[in-house]
Parts: structure tokens; C-alpha cells; sequence
């Protein structure tokens, strides 16, 4: 029970408590054979109101309330139906009896139903309606239940959105701890934009008082929640580009590749809908290609993804000569490229980049040789070497596809409150001062320069970061990921931080499979890893020795052909979800992780599986997994794997990875050369 | 004494999913000294050290409530007995004591509370909702019984209450809720009818809820609150559409749900509550955010609130226990991989094994 204590009864107590109960008993089987009847006397209604008062949360009770009032309206005398005030006074009575069930249990989602459906009817009177919850919400001032009455009212007798407004400004003002007042401001305020009201569009307009408002809560009690996930939402508002935007693309605008089948892939800011024939155009030399097909690069179903991949193949004939091939990707109807949430994209775009089409290219020869990221088979980049040139236009070249100019209030509003931030953290060291002004300096990097990545305040945050770990270690784990996001966002930003952590094949690892290049990102402690969109070059990819329990997101990098993930937190086969659109990988280790340890799996539903519907379940597995068809692990490693050419696995020191499992993966995989560095034969 | 009775209980949702208001001003948050940032996230040994889960009286309260049927509480309990048994029954079942239930007695039961209409009703002769629709279903699936049910019948209720706009109604006097699309589609995937629906709209109208903060309310422009939040996620999550939630900003909001305690509220300045253990703690799992809470603590609150002489878990240490919170606490153990517990599936509500059946095969 809530909020009772917890204490053995008195037998006087266990006395009084069986006479109620015998009596409520009674109410209830009385209440139910007039029920089943359809016996509606005015002795029947009463059984069922007192029923109702000593149980307002009985449901099948408000039910026939509501069938009772149906056969009072229909029952009056042709004399009463012409009068109005005979009306009001069955509602009136309704209104009552729900009033006091309310009194009862002010949480009785029966009550307030009831009284919803009464007042839909019609006759009833707003000021009464508002005066009742002027009470109610004075008593619980969070009520949600009052709340959405509140909602509803306003709706129903069109109360505007500013008087509403007016009445949070006026809860927040009697106490600024009232997180449902704040909520409530957040839906009037995106009515009044959305309707373009004005004084409230533009947004810049309202931001700036809004901001000192909840300021004003959040300085004089930094420890109060009730201010912080709205300042959150003013800074949303702040920075979002109100559209989905093309950020990168592979391969990337103004480059030159020499295969003639690659991948491509478009890169937005947010998920997006759409991308298709009629929205986006692949034109090589001068033919506009009809047979192109689009897949979002996600696990759901309703084609939506963040990173979009197609596939193309250079028609390049019988000539020998070599030649070069001019690919030109571009949005055709870029309206109808649109987020989850409905905005089209409004920006054109468009990409350009070479193919070189070279007749004496080594045939694909399949190295044999196991391939091992380990010091030893690396040496620095070469800067001169053609290794590089790829990787600078990938960095160098403008592109067509800018982020759309911010503009100068931005950068102001968020100058000022990182400010007012510093100031605050000058005198209270507060959790949310810090995490807030970390939010604050990566908002303000985020709009400052729209064409390269600006890190200034890279530094400065990471040490906000840190400090939180140790101020406030509950949530450790969340400023840890934020940490590892910056981190990356620091790394991926420039060629020059990037080449910090490449490393070039030595020429006797080096093979068509790993690529001439390496990027090592092992042993630097990360729990999560982002800035995919500045990664998409990467073919072989060191993330060993982190602390990473998923690789949500690394389904971008289609190149990626060699993988190292030992030595993480991987803690089941649904985790590498995102390698079932890698299929150019050839190459991974997965050894020294978590794999079958846990009884939870985090990622069950964040990745392709019958359980949301996302795949449907295959009979074939159980040809795979003979007698073993309920070891769970058998069907995510089918599932995840199952189509990929997979020649080296390493999968050792997995709770999952037993002697059965390494039989099974065997027969899944029938390009596997090494299985834990041992020959597969 | 009754009106303490009567704010106190719900059907599985419908219960009064507030805590009271917190009086308190917290002081500002002490940093953890006994764990240096460095090495805090390998110290997880859950479970060990940190007093014990009394499985075998938690499992002697719940048979002795399901057999109690004078007391005040029981009376109170009557129009969701149908939750109740679900409640105590999947307890059972994650403490691997459903063997000690009479499979029979229990199914012919859940049965007879079927209405002509397809749906169930909380007990027998109540009037049907899609919330106690849920709970006979789960019971059936508990027992690997679903075939007992006239599928197509209670489908065609369900798909019934579908409104124009994609939401549900409970029943057919018409109130909508997401609380309903949550069981609707539940309901439904259990039955393998998914299709009787419009699943597209389904997931509108549940998108149209979302918040300022990643949460989501009841209706559109309703506040976030955990337990509604539990029901959107997992419907998102059984039609696979997660893409919609904004899951760093969501998690966020959840894991700033743990107290002091340990304990975890269900909407922000409020007293923390063991229920929250599951609505808070399978919508995190869900989202894979749960590592941003601290488990361990966690643990500790749920036993702290065990009776350990009587058995059952209440809402905070030293409250009345009840199956509601017993059933929430144990749930939230083996969301949290305490051992010796059956594992739960965070969506549908149902250990994994049963799942498992029904989906991977
Ligand atoms: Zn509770």
C-alpha cells in the first residue's frame, strides 16, 4: 500500500476492518445483480454511489453510473425534456457524486473519466469546472490527473493558450518547484509557435525571458529538478536546425576512388524518410541511373534511418584503356526526404567525385594470412604517401552541402547564459551548473562555424566531465559516455587530431582486406563511441581494450572490412546487431567480452528481431543449431552474422563461446579461414 | 482507515502511480567518497553483501494473500483480481515457484472471467477492459495455455477499441490513454494478431505524446511520468520503433529518477517508490541506458523495503507490503540480474523464457 506503515493489526482494528469489508461486500453484490439486470431505481443508483464512495476505482461501478444516466435522460417525461434546468440537474448530480469520489482518492482515474464524459454533454458550466480545480490544484499543485482535466477544459470551452500560459507563469511564481507547471509551459509556448502567434514568432522572441525565468528557479535551488530539463528544452530550441540536413557523405564530395563497386552512403543530421528515386538522383557521366535502390541503414521497419546506402557499379565496358568517371549524387525533391517527426528537408544538395576506372587493378585475391592489429604489424603514416589522398579530400574539400548559416541571436542567447553559468558556478558547486554549462560551450562550438568542427571549448568540457564523475557518482556512467562522445568529437574534428591515431599497415599485414590504414582507438577507456559521420573512410578500425558495451551507429562505415572489439563490454551477440550491414567485413574480433555472462540483454530491442517485429523468425537456423534451436545465443549469432563472409573470427574468452557454439559458427560460416588463430579447415 | 485503502490501489496501471509530494528540500548531492571515480564501474558484485532476497517468504506471502478473500484489503482488491493473479503469478514464476500454483483452478478462473464481447473482465461478472484483457492473456502465457483462448475473439475486441487517430480506448465507454495502446499491442503481439491493427497509427498517436524532456504522458501534451513512459516504450519497442525516442534525453530523465536512496521516483521531486523499479527500470533497459542509474544502490533499496519476517515488498522500507509492490520488487531484482532469478522481459512483461517460446520458434 502507498504510504502505510507497516504494523501488525490490533484485533480491534481486525474487527473494524471485517465489518467494512463485509459491508462494502455487499454493496458490491448488490451492486453487481442490479448491474446485470439493468435495474436502474433511484435505490439502485444509490447502492452504487455509496460503492462508489468507499471504492472509487471500481471501474464496472462508473460503467453503469454512466449507463444510469443514459436511462435517466432518455426516461424523463416529454415535459421534462424541454426543460433545460431538468438536464442540469441529472448532470448536476453526476457532477456530485464524482466530486466526492475525488475527495475520496483525488488520483481516481474512474472519477476523472466520469467526469469528462459528463461534462462532453453538453450544459455544464466552465467557471464551476475551473473553480474545482483552482482547488484541487491549490491542495496537490502536480496533480496530472487535475492537470490534464486542466487541458481538457481549456480545450473544450476554448480558453486560449495565453490565459494558460498566464496561470503556469502564476503556479511558477507561488513556487518555482513545480515541475508540472514548467511541463505545461513547454506545450502552450510550442502551440503558440507552431500557430505563429504573435509575440511568440519567431522563437527568439519569448527564448530570452523564458531562459531568465528558469534561471531564476534553477539559481535559487541548483538541487531542485523542476528547471532543468525545461532549460534543456530552451537550449534544444535554441540550436536545432528546424530540418533534416545532409551532413557527409561517402564517397565524399570532390574525391577521387578507383573502385569501380562501391557503396554509397548519405549521412544526415537526424533520421530521415524517404530517400528514394524520385528524391535523390545518381548520374555517372551523363546517364541518370534508374535502377538504384536505397535501404536506411537501421533495424526498423518503417524505413526511416539516420545513414542511407546504396550500391554502384561503374559500367566501364571492354575498353582497356583507363578512364575516368565523373558520379554525381544530388537531391532531386529534397522535400520529400523528411525526419520522424515530419520536417522535409528543404536544402539542395549535391555531391561530386571521380571514379578512376584502371584495367591492370590486381584481382581480388583473398588473403589467407591471419591479420593481427596488433603494435607490432603497424608503423606511423607516411604523409606522402598516396595512402593520404583519400583521407585529405575527405577532410579538405568544401562541400556542397554546408550547414545552413545560424544566425547572430544564437550565438548571443547562449554567450549570455554560459556567462550567467560561470557566474553561478563561481559561488555553488552544483551538479547541474557544471553539466549545464558543459551542454552550454558544445551548443556554442556546435553554431560558431558552420564548415569545419570547432572544438574550443573541447578541453573545458571534458574537465566538466570529469568533475562530475566525481561530484556525482550515482551517474557516473552517463557523464563517463558523454565524456567518450566529446573525446571522439575531439579526435574525428580534424585530419591532423585524426592522423594521432592512425596507423599504416606494415607492408608484410598489409593486404586488399585491411586497407594501407589502420584507425586505433584502443586503450583510451571509451564507453561509448559517435562522430560517425567523420569516420565513413575508415576500413579498418582498432577499438580493443575500451570499456564500449555497444557499437550503436558504426553500421555507417561500410568500408569497414577489419574490426578488433576484444577487450570491451560487449554483453551479447544482439549488441553487434549493427554488423549485420557491414557486409564487407572480413575480419573481426570479438574475444575478451561479455558475451552470454548476462540475463539482460539491453539491445533486445534497439536491434533486428522477432521480438519487435523487425525479422521474422528462420526456420533454416535450425538446420544450423541441430538440437541446440533454444540456446538463444545460437539464434542472435545466426541472426546477426548469418550474412556476412566472415573469414577471420576470434570469439575466446565469451561465456557464450564454448566448444559447441565454435562447431556451430563453423558451419555458419563458410568463408571462415581462422577461428581463434587456429587454421579452420 | 478506508480512504487510505482507497488511494492505495489500481489495476496494473491504473493504479495511483504517485507517491506524495516531497516535503523536503534535498541537500546538495554528497559526492560518493568510498568510490573513486576510476575503478567505480567494475565494483558491481550485485546481490552479494548487501543483505539477502527472503525468495522463500516472498513466495509463502504471495499463495497466502491469493488465498485471503475477507479481509478489507482483498474486498478493495476484487475488481482487479485479474491483475493481482498476474501480479503474483509471474512473481512466483521469477522466483521459480509457479510449479506450487494449481494450473487448472487458476485458467478455469482467468476463463470465466471472459466476457461475451471477447474481453476479460477484472473478475468475474465485471465488466470487460483492455487492462485486465492484458493480465488474463500473460496468465495464459505464463502457463503455456494462449490456446485455451478463442484468439480470434479476443483480437477482434481488442482491434475493436482502436480509435480514427491510431489510439485506444479501455473499453467502450471511451477513455483514451496510452496506458491503452501499451496493452492493446501487447496483448495482441502475444497473440501473434498484430495485423488486426493499424500499427502505423498506433505508433502516431503514441509519438503525439512525447514531451519536452523524451517522456511521454497519456494524452497529448500530458506530462511525462514513469509508468506511462514504461507503456510507450515498450510499445515502441514491440512494433520497432525506438528510432522515435530520443533515447539520450529520455535516459537521462530516468536516471535522474535514482535518490539518495537508491530508490527511484516516477516523476522528478517526488518520494521514491519500489514500483518504480520496474517502470523506471525497464524503460532504461530498453533504451540500453540502464548503466547510467547505480544498480548497486538500487538493490539495496528494493531489500531494504522487503518484510523479511512475513514476506511481500512495499512501496518504501517499513510500509504496508502488497502483492503490487512484491511483484514490482522482485521484478526489478531480476531486471537488475539478482541471482538466483528467473530473468523478466522488459517490454511484455513476461520472464524471458516465456517470451522465447513464443517468439523464437
Ligand atoms: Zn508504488
Amino acid at each position: 500500500m502507498h504510504g502505510r506503515p507497516r504494523k501488525s493489526a490490533t484485533p480491534v482494528d481486525e474487527n473494524a476492518s471485517a465489518l467494512k469489508a463485509a459491508k462494502i461486500r455487499s454493496l458490491q453484490s448488490q451492486f453487481l445483480q442490479n448491474h446485470h439486470n439493468n435495474i436502474y431505481t433511484k435505490e439502485a443508483q444509490e447502492i452504487n454511489a455509496k460503492l462508489i464512495e468507499s471504492n472509487p476505482e471500481f471501474m464496472t461501478a462508473w460503467n453503469y453510473r454512466k449507463l444510469a444516466f443514459e436511462h435517466n435522460l432518455s426516461n424523463q417525461s416529454e415535459v421534462d425534456k424541454e426543460d433545460a434546468d431538468h438536464i442540469k440537474l441529472i448532470i448536476d448530480e453526476e457532477l456530485r457524486v464524482v466530486e466526492n469520489a475525488l475527495r475520496k482518492n483525488f488520483k481516481s482515474y474512474g472519477a476523472w473519466h466520469h467526469r469528462k464524459w459528463v461534462i462532453s454533454k453538453g450544459n455544464s458550466s466552465t467557471e464551476r469546472e475551473l473553480r474545482l480545480l483552482n482547488l484541487f490544484q491549490k491542495q496537490d499543485t502536480r496533480n496530472f490527473h487535475a492537470w490534464n482535466y486542466r487541458r481538457f477544459i481549456a480545450g473544450l470551452k476554448d480558453i486560449s493558450d495565453e490565459k494558460e500560459l498566464q496561470f503556469t507563469t502564476d503556479m511558477i511564481n507561488d513556487n518555482f518547484s513545480n515541475y508540472s507547471a514548467w511541463h505545461n509551459r513547454s506545450v502552450l509556448l510550442s502551440h503558440l509557435l507552431e500557430k505563429k502567434v504573435e509575440g511568440y514568432f519567431p522563437k527568439e522572441i519569448f527564448l530570452k525571458e523564458e531562459y531568465e525565468l528558469v534561471r531564476n528557479a534553477v539559481f535559487t535551488d541548483p538541487d531542485d529538478q523542476s528547471g532543468w530539463f525545461y532549460h534543456l528544452w530552451l537550449l534544444d530550441q535554441t540550436i536545432k536546425v528546424d530540418m533534416p540536413n545532409l551532413v557527409s557523405s561517402w564517397p565524399p564530395n570532390g574525391s577521387e576512388i578507383t573502385n569501380t563497386t562501391f557503396p554509397i552512403v548519405l549521412f544526415f543530421n537526424e533520421p530521415v524518410e524517404g530517400v528514394n528515386l524520385q528524391t535523390v538522383s545518381v548520374q555517372v557521366e551523363d546517364d541518370i541511373f534508374k535502377n538504384i535502390a536505397w535501404s536506411p541503414l537501421s533495424a526498423n521497419k518503417f524505413k526511416c534511418g539516420q545513414a542511407w546506402l546504396t550500391h554502384l557499379t561503374i559500367p566501364f565496358g571492354e575498353t582497356n584503356s583507363s578512364k575516368i568517371f565523373q558520379v554525381k549524387i544530388r537531391s532531386e525533391y529534397s522535400q520529400g526526404i523528411i525526419s520522424s517527426n515530419g520536417v522535409p528537408c528543404s536544402q539542395h544538395w549535391s555531391i561530386a567525385f571521380r571514379v578512376s576506372v584502371c584495367h591492370d587493378f590486381q584481382p581480388e585475391g583473398q588473403s589467407l594470412r591471419r591479420i593481427l592489429m596488433t603494435d607490432e604489424n603497424f608503423s606511423t603514416v607516411d604523409i606522402n604517401s598516396n595512402v593520404m589522398d583519400l583521407f585529405k579530400s575527405y577532410f579538405e574539400l568544401a562541400s556542397d552541402y554546408e550547414q545552413p548559416t545560424s544566425s547572430k541571436w544564437k550565438s548571443e542567447m547562449i554567450a549570455s547564459e554560459i556567462d550567467q553559468y560561470r557566474e553561478l558556478l563561481s559561488w555553488a558547486e552544483c551538479k547541474i551548473g557544471k553539466l549545464t554549462l558543459a551542454r552550454l560551450l558544445m551548443a556554442n562550438d556546435a553554431i560558431g562555424t558552420p564548415v569545419a568542427p570547432n572544438t574550443t571549448h573541447v578541453e573545458e568540457v571534458l574537465k566538466l566531465y570529469s568533475e562530475l564523475m566525481e561530484l556525482d557518482p550515482t551517474h557516473y556512467q552517463y557523464y563517463k559516455d558523454e565524456y567518450s562522445l566529446v573525446f571522439l568529437k575531439q579526435v574525428a574534428s580534424s585530419k591532423e587530431s585524426l592522423m594521432k591515431y592512425c596507423r599504416q599497415y606494415k607492408e608484410s599485414t598489409s593486404s586488399n582486406i585491411t586497407g594501407p590504414m589502420c584507425l586505433r582507438l584502443n586503450s583510451l577507456s571509451l564507453s561509448r563511441i559517435g562522430s560517425f559521420e567523420r569516420l565513413l573512410w575508415v576500413q579498418s578500425l582498432d577499438l580493443s581494450h575500451n570499456q564500449l558495451p555497444s557499437i550503436e551507429g558504426l553500421e555507417a562505415l561500410q568500408l569497414l572490412s577489419c574490426l578488433n572489439l576484444s577487450h570491451n563490454k560487449i554483453g551479447s551477440f544482439m549488441a553487434l546487431d549493427p554488423l549485420r550491414f557491414l557486409k564487407s567485413l572480413r575480419v573481426l574480433n570479438i574475444s575478451y567480452n561479455e558475451i552470454g555472462a548476462h540475463t539482460v540483454d539491453t539491445r533486445r530491442y534497439l536491434c533486428s528481431s522477432p521480438l519487435s517485429h523487425t525479422l521474422d523468425y528462420d526456420k533454416k537456423f535450425e538446420e544450423f543449431a541441430a538440437g541446440d534451436e533454444k540456446v538463444v545465443n545460437f539464434w542472435e549469432a545466426y541472426s546477426v552474422f548469418g550474412g556476412l563472409d566472415i573469414m577471420q573470427l576470434d570469439v575466446v574468452g565469451n561465456v557464450a563461446a564454448d566448444e559447441r557454439f565454435k562447431l556451430f559458427l563453423v558451419k555458419l560460416l563458410p568463408a571462415l579461414k581462422w577461428l581463434d588463430g587456429e587454421e579452420v579447415h | 482507515m478506508s480512504q487510505e485503502f482507497n488511494t492505495n490501489l489500481g489495476t496494473l496501471f491504473a493504479v495511483n502511480l504517485d507517491g506524495p509530494s516531497r516535503l523536503h528540500r534535498r541537500s546538495a548531492t554528497q559526492p560518493d567518497q568510498s568510490a573513486p571515480f576510476s575503478d567505480r564501474i567494475d565494483r558491481f558484485d550485485l546481490g552479494l553483501g548487501m543483505g539477502e532476497l527472503a525468495a522463500e517468504k516472498h513466495a509463502k506471502y504471495i499463495l497466502t494473500v491469493e488465498k485471503k478473500k475477507d479481509d478489507i484489503e482483498s474486498v478493495l482488491m476484487e475488481h482487479l483480481r485479474i491483475n493481482g493473479a498476474y501480479w503474483g503469478l509471474t512473481t512466483l514464476d521469477i522466483l521459480g515457484k509457479l510449479a506450487a500454483v494449481d494450473q487448472e483452478t487458476v485458467i478455469s478462473w482467468v476463463m470465466s472471467c471472459q466476457h461475451e464481447s471477447g474481453g476479460f473482465g477484472g473478475n468475474e461478472g465485471h465488466d470487460p477492459h483492455l487492462l485486465y484483457t492484458l493480465s488474463a492473456i500473460q496468465i495464459l502465457a505464463l502457463f503455456n495455455k494462449i490456446d485455451t483462448l478463442d484468439i480470434e475473439k479476443v483480437s477482434n475486441y481488442i482491434s475493436t477499441l482502436q480509435n480514427e487517430d491510431g489510439s485506444f480506448s479501455g473499453d467502450k465507454w471511451g477513455e483514451i490513454d496510452t496506458r491503452f495502446s501499451y496493452v492493446a499491442i501487447c496483448s495482441l503481439a502475444l497473440l501473434k494478431q498484430l495485423d488486426k491493427i493499424n500499427v502505423e497509427n498506433a505508433v502516431k498517436y503514441i509519438v503525439s505524446c512525447k514531451n519536452l524532456d523524451g517522456g511521454f504522458g497519456c494524452t497529448p501534451g500530458a506530462e511525462s511520468h514513469a509508468g506511462q513512459i514504461f507503456c510507450c516504450i515498450g510499445a515502441l519497442a514491440i512494433t520497432g520503433c525506438l528510432h522515435y525516442v530520443d533515447k539520450d534525453l529520455l535516459g537521462w530523465w530516468l536516471c535522474e529518477r535514482q535518490v539518495k536512496s537508491g530508490g527511484l521516483n516516477g516523476r522528478p521531486e517526488k518520494l521514491p517508490d519500489v514500483c518504480y523499479s520496474w517502470w523506471v527500470l525497464s524503460s532504461l533497459i530498453i533504451i540500453d541506458r540502464v548503466h547510467w542509474i547505480d544498480k548497486e544502490k538500487l538493490v539495496k533499496f528494493i531489500l531494504d523495503c522487503q518484510d523479511k519476517e512475513n514476506g511481500g515488498i512495499s512501496d518504501r522500507p517499513d510500509d504496508a507490503v502488497d502483492v503490487f509492490h512484491t511483484y514490482f520488487g522482485v521484478a526489478g531484482l531480476s531486471l537488475l540480474e539478482y541471482p538466483g532469478l528467473k530473468a523478466i522481459d522488459p517490454a511484455y512483461a513476461l520472464p524471458v523464457d516465456v517470451i522465447n517460446r513464443i517468439f523464437l520458434h
